[in-house]
């Protein structure tokens, strides 16, 4: 090694060393940044303030919300279908106008679900591509099949009545736009139920053959409703994260206790009975008992291995990629449209 | 109860679309013509007689709807052309009816307002679809061409309804001829007189499909005689 270049490396080592200084500097100013917005974070989320779009949030919270409300999304869509089934052999005219109304409002909640999704940075494109690739999931309750018409009625009333135990929670959500997204999808959901109860009343109090389908329908989907809280929560992996953030506010547990103690009277009301022996009210908690439930169908419908799953998936993807023509269309004619008008204002301002 | 049979049919081939449609938006936009159709429908049936009987205990010889609104929904091309074809005629109807002072004129005013959104709708996606790409032109071109033959049957005159059908048929041409236009579509130049002849639907001679789609639409009530729902 010569002088001159012994000099250099001199040189650039102190280089190096001040270049190690500088970031090192850098990333403790980065470190103390990130613990003064996690604290803001926190202390907004301890105050019951809504966190907004453009706040600073963790990413781990981020993903949870993006996860969280692109599932919902997708359950309003794939939940399309089975009542969709029904559609064209309504009984009444009356009752095909419900259903259809029913159906189109789904499709404007996942509208305004996938909205608040993409205020986190994603986009509609994006979560779809997930739900039909499989890699986002939709609600395990969809994978079950509407086989007669009292099953449009049962899923108004248990399963939507599911979902309301669930979803008023959400309305004070830490997040700003999903809590605003659920107060509007909430209300017509409980009026959906309303509905549904109705529904099964007129069926429980008609002709025998009627009464019959109705407590077919109930016991067929009863298991299934309650499945829709989740695991129970000591395997619930989301859960204590998802609480501490405020975006549940209640475990799977207490809300599935809550919606037993409120079904089990409007079951007496209807003239139904619920599928389950060991349902009794229980005086000292104040509570109703109920029968365990079969975890080990609901893992499986998770997993895939449902009645429907393959069904619903398949229905969806082939409704996409049916429309792509239509989208690209739309697409085409959009941007032959704009650069016309574009060209057409150049000449006006020239 | 002609017009009642036409909204009930259209409303039931749209309703078909439910969880099939290209984009969340037209699951939305399809479902809404559905139910103003539904709604215009059960007004229409209740003027005759009891809706439920007439929707769900007729044959297919006493439906009285236009052959135009029976035809299967095929593929999105296919429903905007139908539904293209259908609010184009349905708003100058209802147009006509309003201005009158017949038994109609209440619920025209109402209809005539969510028809023009209908045709709207319809308008904006044939222009999407005709001047889009090349394989949504070739679509929407053999829709408007297949759809053709069964215009002529809605300017037919409909008993008691107290309609120029002469002007009807001039100024719908005026418009689709427009619309076509504009979206680079070429105006079909069949006959446009139907499967049977003009005026079938009218007189309860319907398409093949028609009776797949009532076996539908019927069972279950059918099922069940007597029953309140």
């Amino acid at each position: 090694m010569t002088a001159g270049t012994a000099a250099t490396a001199v040189t650039a080592d102190a280089h190096s060393t001040r270049a190690a200084a500088h970031s090192e500097r850098e990333t403790a100013a980065a470190a103390a940044a990130q613990a003064a917005y996690e604290a803001v974070f926190d202390a907004a989320v301890a105050a019951d303030e809504r966190i907004e779009p453009r706040d600073w949030m963790p990413d781990a919270y981020r993903a949870s919300l993006v996860r969280q409300i692109a599932q919902h999304a997708h359950s309003e869509i794939i939940g399309m279908q089975p009542e969709a089934n029904w559609i064209t052999r309504a009984p009444s005219l009356r009752r095909k106008a419900i259903l259809m109304a029913k159906v189109q409002d789904e499709a404007g909640h996942g509208l305004y679900l996938y909205s608040a999704a993409e205020t986190l940075g994603t986009s509609r494109d994006e979560l779809l591509d997930k739900l039909h690739s499989g890699r986002q999931k939709y609600s395990s309750i969809f994978n079950y099949p509407t086989l007669t018409w009292a099953d449009v009625g049962a899923i108004g009333w248990l399963v939507d009545g599911a979902a309301i135990t669930n979803q008023v929670p959400l309305c004070r959500c830490s997040y700003g736009p999903y809590a605003r997204a659920m107060v509007r999808v909430c209300k017509e959901e409980s009026f959906h139920q309303r509905q549904g109860y109705e529904a099964l009343l007129a069926l429980s109090q008609g002709t025998e053959a009627q009464h019959a389908m109705a407590q077919d329908a109930v016991d067929r989907w009863w298991w299934p409703s309650l499945m829709m809280f989740g695991p129970p929560d000591d395997e619930s992996a989301h859960s204590a994260q998802s609480m501490a953030w405020k975006i549940k506010r209640h475990s799977n547990d207490e809300l599935r206790q809550r919606f037993v103690d409120i079904a089990v009277p409007q079951a007496e009301a209807l003239g139904l009975t619920l599928p389950d022996p060991d349902l009794r009210w229980n005086e000292e908690r104040g509570h109703y008992d109920f029968g365990p439930i079969d975890w080990a169908e609901f893992w499986d419908v998770l997993k895939g291995n449902g009645p429907c799953n393959e069904q619903r998936l398949d229905r969806r993807r082939q409704a996409h990629e049916d429309g792509a023509w239509v989208r690209e269309a739309a697409a085409a004619y959009a941007g032959k449209h704009t650069a016309a008008q574009q060209h057409t204002n150049g000449e006006a301002r020239a | 109860m002609a017009l009642g049979d036409d909204a009930l049919v259209l409303s039931h081939r749209l309703g078909e679309w439910a969880g099939n449609a290209p984009v969340l938006e037209e699951e939305v936009a399809l479902a809404n013509i559905a139910l103003d159709l539904l709604g215009q429908a059960r007004i229409l049936l209740s003027l005759v007689g009891d809706e439920d009987e007439l929707a769900y205990l007729r044959e297919e010889r006493a439906f009285r709807n236009a052959q135009l609104v029976e035809q299967p929904n095929g593929d999105f091309a296919h429903t905007i052309a139908r539904q293209l074809y259908f609010s184009t005629y349905q708003r100058l109807l209802y147009g006509q009816l309003a201005a009158g002072d017949g038994p109609l004129s209440g619920l025209a005013a109402k209809a005539v307002k969510e028809v023009a959104y209908h045709q709207d709708h319809a308008e904006h996606w044939t222009l999407r679809l005709g001047d889009g790409t090349d394989e949504s032109h070739t679509r929407m071109q053999h829709a408007c061409d297949a759809l053709w033959r069964y215009t002529g049957e809605l300017f037919q005159p409909v008993e008691g309804l107290g309609v120029d059908h002469e002007a009807m048929r001039a100024a719908w041409l005026d418009s689709v001829t427009t619309v076509l236009e504009r979206a680079t579509l070429i105006v079909p130049s069949g006959p446009d007189t139907g499967a049977w002849r003009a005026g079938a639907g009218r007189q309860g001679l319907h398409t093949e499909s028609f009776g797949r789609m009532l076996a539908e639409m019927q069972h279950l009530h059918r099922s069940h005689p007597g029953a309140t729902w």
